[in-house]
């Protein structure tokens, strides 16, 4: 079954463009179309990948949409060298980005905090690969630099949004909730002759 | 070199373990490590045996040779303190009393949901990587800028454009002094065809200019160098007396010369 124009017309542009392309953008493609036309003609498209076997799936992605090459074909693709897999993130960077994933805007001290390590190296190699961005500043003291997700880093993990994240509560380790502050802190602190 | 402060373990792990580096990206921080061995002992978070994993975070990064890295001496300073704290004793049932680890409870629990959270990011990027867009380039912000290929006949005549475009500097342009010899000569010769002697101050204008008093002192010299005056200086910083003088009979023929011709515009170079 052949594609309807509106159809056709996304399909031209999610080739050509060859990024995540948003329904605003698509929607210039033809100046009749209504925002219901283009979801329509999308979903028309992602039917069209998905049953007249096709090599290729329509992808929602970073905010836009996207055509890729099905997932069985990677290995294929790969050892015939046409194309280089994304180079994997480090252990640190990777967790440098799920800190700033789930508490941004934040600074480099609290991921620091979290991680016990020092961060200023994984902020810079991750802002060069544009995965992370500075987003404001702290009103704290010394006004310090707030980082937050970029688009391109929905782009590297395949998510539409950042609301396809999990929340922080699926994962199995829960925050234990805090204790009630000791009374008698002081006291212990003064039992401790040698402390600081 | 100094004498290091301490025996040789810091040093010579330095020179020993050059792969340091290498072995410590097994672990991503302290935090790491630590859990680590936690799960190889089996041990509930909750219920941690300070002093025994304290000794053993200190070999292991004894080991590890990890002893130069700040953080992790951090938490091996951390983890005795503990010990420390736990060896004191402590009045049993006391009410109220903070476990001293729940600190660290907390940071290795929140570490570990991250852990948890990078390991979901890491499963989504590889499945993301499985799929190709049209003519994929890997990682386009990565690469540096292809070096420029260019000939040389080019990169030349590109210096040559380059250097035309250097805008001519703007030398600052120095103008002699227009010192009136000439002038200051010829009252000076009118003055003297006149009077025997006078102070050359009456050879100066009412309000002499700098100028003025530097063309007149020259035109002064230059007379009695010819032999029409003779210059007296009473005192020093008294003013000049200039006496007309015969004209000695072998300097004649040079009076007769036009004295124009002799005393150039500037300071001239001395005769």
């Amino acid at each position: 079954m052949s594609l309807k124009p509106l159809a056709q017309l996304i399909e031209a542009a999610l080739f050509a463009a060859n990024r995540p392309v948003t329904l605003e953008e698509l929607q210039t493609l033809d100046g009749e179309a209504t925002a219901a036309d283009v979801r329509a003609a999308l979903e028309e498209l992602r039917e069209h990948y998905d049953f007249d076997g096709h090599a290729v799936e329509l992808v929602e992605l970073a905010g836009g949409y996207q055509v890729l090459t099905r997932r069985a074909f990677a290995e294929a693709i790969e050892r015939a060298q046409l194309a280089v897999r994304t180079p994997r993130l480090t252990a640190a960077a990777l967790e440098t980005l799920a800190v700033i994933a789930y508490r941004q805007p934040v600074g480099r001290a609290e991921i620091e905090e979290i991680r016990g390590v020092s961060a200023g190296g994984v902020l810079r190699t991750l802002q060069e690969r544009g995965l992370i961005e500075v987003v404001g500043r702290s009103e704290g003291m010394g006004r310090p630099l707030l980082y937050g997700t970029t688009p391109l880093f929905l782009e590297l993990l395949g998510l539409g949004d950042l609301g396809e994240l999990p929340r922080a509560e699926e994962f199995s380790v829960a925050l234990q909730p805090a204790r009630p502050l000791a009374a008698d802190a002081d006291e212990a602190a003064a039992s401790v002759p040698a402390e600081s | 070199m100094p004498a290091a402060p301490w025996p040789s373990p810091p040093t010579a792990a330095l020179g020993a373990e050059p792969g340091f580096v290498v072995r410590l990206e097994q672990f991503s921080g302290p935090l790491d490590l630590l859990l680590h061995l936690l799960r190889e002992e089996q041990i509930d978070i909750a219920d941690i045996p300070v002093a025994r994993i304290a000794d053993q975070f200190l070999e292991a990064i004894h080991e590890l040779g990890l002893n130069q890295a700040a953080d992790y001496l951090e938490m091996a300073g951390r983890l005795l303190r503990l010990k420390a704290q736990l060896l004191l004793p402590r009045r049993d049932g006391e009410e109220g009393w903070e476990d001293p680890r729940s600190e660290l409870v907390r940071r290795l629990l929140e570490y570990q949901q991250i852990k948890e959270m990078a390991r979901w990011l890491e499963r989504a990027a590889d499945r993301r990587a499985l799929q190709y867009a049209r003519g994929y380039l890997p990682a386009p912000p990565e690469l540096p800028p292809p070096p420029p290929v260019l000939d040389l006949l080019e990169l030349l005549r590109t210096v040559e454009r380059v250097i035309a475009e250097i805008p001519q500097p703007v030398l600052h342009r120095v103008v002699p002094r227009p010192l009136d010899t000439e002038g200051a000569l010829r009252r000076l010769e009118a003055l003297l065809a006149e009077r025997e002697r006078f102070s050359w101050v009456e050879a100066l204008g009412p309000r002499p200019t700098i100028v003025e008093v530097l063309s007149t002192l020259l035109a002064a010299l230059e007379l009695a160098r010819r032999g029409f005056c003779r210059l007296a200086q009473p005192a020093p910083f008294e003013p000049l007396f200039i006496t007309r003088e015969a004209p000695r009979p072998d300097a004649a023929p040079a009076a007769s010369e036009e004295p124009t011709t002799h005393v150039p515009q500037a300071p001239g170079p001395a005769h």
